[in-house]
């Protein structure tokens, strides 16, 4: 007994570097498994009130490349209202999808698993699993909020799926991410008989419940047979420049509570 | 006391400096200096080493909520701090051993490849770890590389203003 109590003494360092390890690994690995650890996170107040600071300052830097967006956005829905069909004007009673508007306080795309955190939460009625797009197109889901802020998975994410299909047509398949290239993400799983070609765009899917159909993702840029042969696997670059994104907005379905009770 | 003070000042620093400035310089795309680790680096030498395992653990805890990665930084800072002493006798050899090693008289050659070593350890491990697939093994290398460089740089010009300027 007096040995196993020295033997602990004389290694306690290295038991003390072995225990702590596990912990870091077992929280890693739990992560990988999908997303389970999230009591890590910069969502919580401190943190966020730090990078909110530090966006009210850094925001005025990037003023002038995020007016340019939004005045180019602003013509296009002039474009929509001035050419809008008399009769659709009642479609607006029945709201499918909310929209909140908010900024990004803290970016990041330099790591294979990116999150992004924006100064909006359960205060604006946010909740987890909401999509999140800019004026471009697709950019995250949401995946945990706190009262004023919350966090988003970015498209950037090697954890990101997302069901897509082309604008022209209705093949459509599953979109990730590699993790190589801050521009381009991966779509597989179209059909070999679909009829790609350079350019094409690239659009969110009906099935998913979180995103209306139709939100452009990216433009085709390449594509070649997958493993099987069967399967295209297409490279798309993406629509939005995601290390340069500030005013976002979030869609709430407001169906999903009686989409998902067809379930039950 | 006063110089353990200024030890948790000099931390606080450089965990505000990653987080706020470091972590977002994204060089060539998505290279970024870790320079958190001249902490660990240049820790007063003689101190008691378990105090100091655990003080990098939560140290890299603290530099992974700021960076929302899960625990990969507290892993590789707990790696290269219980790493720690054998690299300093590998490098200084008896010098260390008898204690008369001291950072701001030390040979410049000797230092660099201290420092090299260990910011090469600790990156590969956090690479590693963050992108958790072996057949993507030159990814990790790619990204180890280029940040090891950058870290280095930077810390060394750091190691120049702080501690060699105190001589």
């Amino acid at each position: 007994m007096q040995r196993i109590i020295y033997f602990l003494i004389r290694n306690k360092d290295f038991i003390l570097f072995l225990s702590l390890l596990l912990i870091c690994l077992s929280i890693n690995i739990n992560y990988n498994e999908y997303n389970k650890s999230k009591f890590l996170n910069s969502s919580n107040s401190l943190f966020s009130y730090l990078y909110d600071t530090k966006f009210t300052i850094s925001k005025y830097f990037n003023l002038e490349y995020q007016n340019k967006i939004l005045t180019e956005e602003n013509r296009k829905l002039r474009l929509h209202i001035y050419n809008m069909d008399d009769k659709k004007v009642d479609d607006l009673e029945k709201i499918n999808f909310d929209v909140t508007s908010g900024s990004v306080i803290k970016n990041s795309y330099s790591f294979t698993n990116n999150f992004i955190t924006i100064d909006v939460g359960k205060k604006d009625s946010i909740e987890i699993d909401h999509g999140v797009i800019s004026s471009k197109g697709v950019v995250g889901i949401i995946d945990k909020t706190t009262s004023n802020y919350s966090r988003f998975i970015s498209v950037l994410n090697t954890n990101f799926l997302l069901n897509a299909k082309f604008k022209n047509s209705n093949y459509f398949g599953i979109l990730s991410w590699d993790g190589i290239n801050i521009n381009k993400v991966q779509l597989k799983d179209i059909p070999k008989q679909a009829n790609v070609s350079i350019g094409d765009t690239i659009v969110t899917g009906g099935n998913s419940l979180i995103f209306p159909k139709g939100i452009p993702i990216g433009y085709v840029d390449s594509y070649k047979l997958d493993n099987s042969q069967n399967y295209l696997e297409l490279e798309i670059q993406l629509a939005t420049d995601m290390a340069n994104i500030e005013k976002i907005y979030v869609l709430k379905n407001n169906n999903l509570s009686e989409i998902n009770s067809l379930d039950e | 006391m006063n110089k353990f003070v200024s030890n948790i000042i000099t931390a606080l620093i450089l965990i505000f400096a990653q987080g706020l400035f470091f972590n977002n310089i994204n060089f060539l795309g998505s290279i970024n200096p870790f320079v958190y680790v001249f902490f660990i680096a240049y820790f007063p030498l003689k101190n008691n080493r378990t105090f100091f395992i655990f003080c990098a653990f939560i140290y890299g805890l603290i530099i992974d909520i700021f960076s929302d990665t899960h625990a990969i930084h507290a892993a590789a800072t707990l790696v290269i701090s219980f790493l720690r002493p054998n690299l300093l006798k590998l490098f200084f050899g008896i010098a260390y051993e008898h204690q008369v090693v001291k950072f701001d008289s030390i040979d410049l050659r000797q230092n660099l490849l201290y420092l090299f070593s260990i910011i090469f350890i600790h990156h590969l491990i956090l690479f590693g770890l963050e992108i958790f697939d072996i057949s993507k093994i030159s990814l990790i290398l790619k990204n180890t590389l280029g940040s090891t460089i950058f870290t280095f740089v930077v810390i060394y010009i750091l190691f120049e203003l702080i501690i060699n300027r105190k001589k």
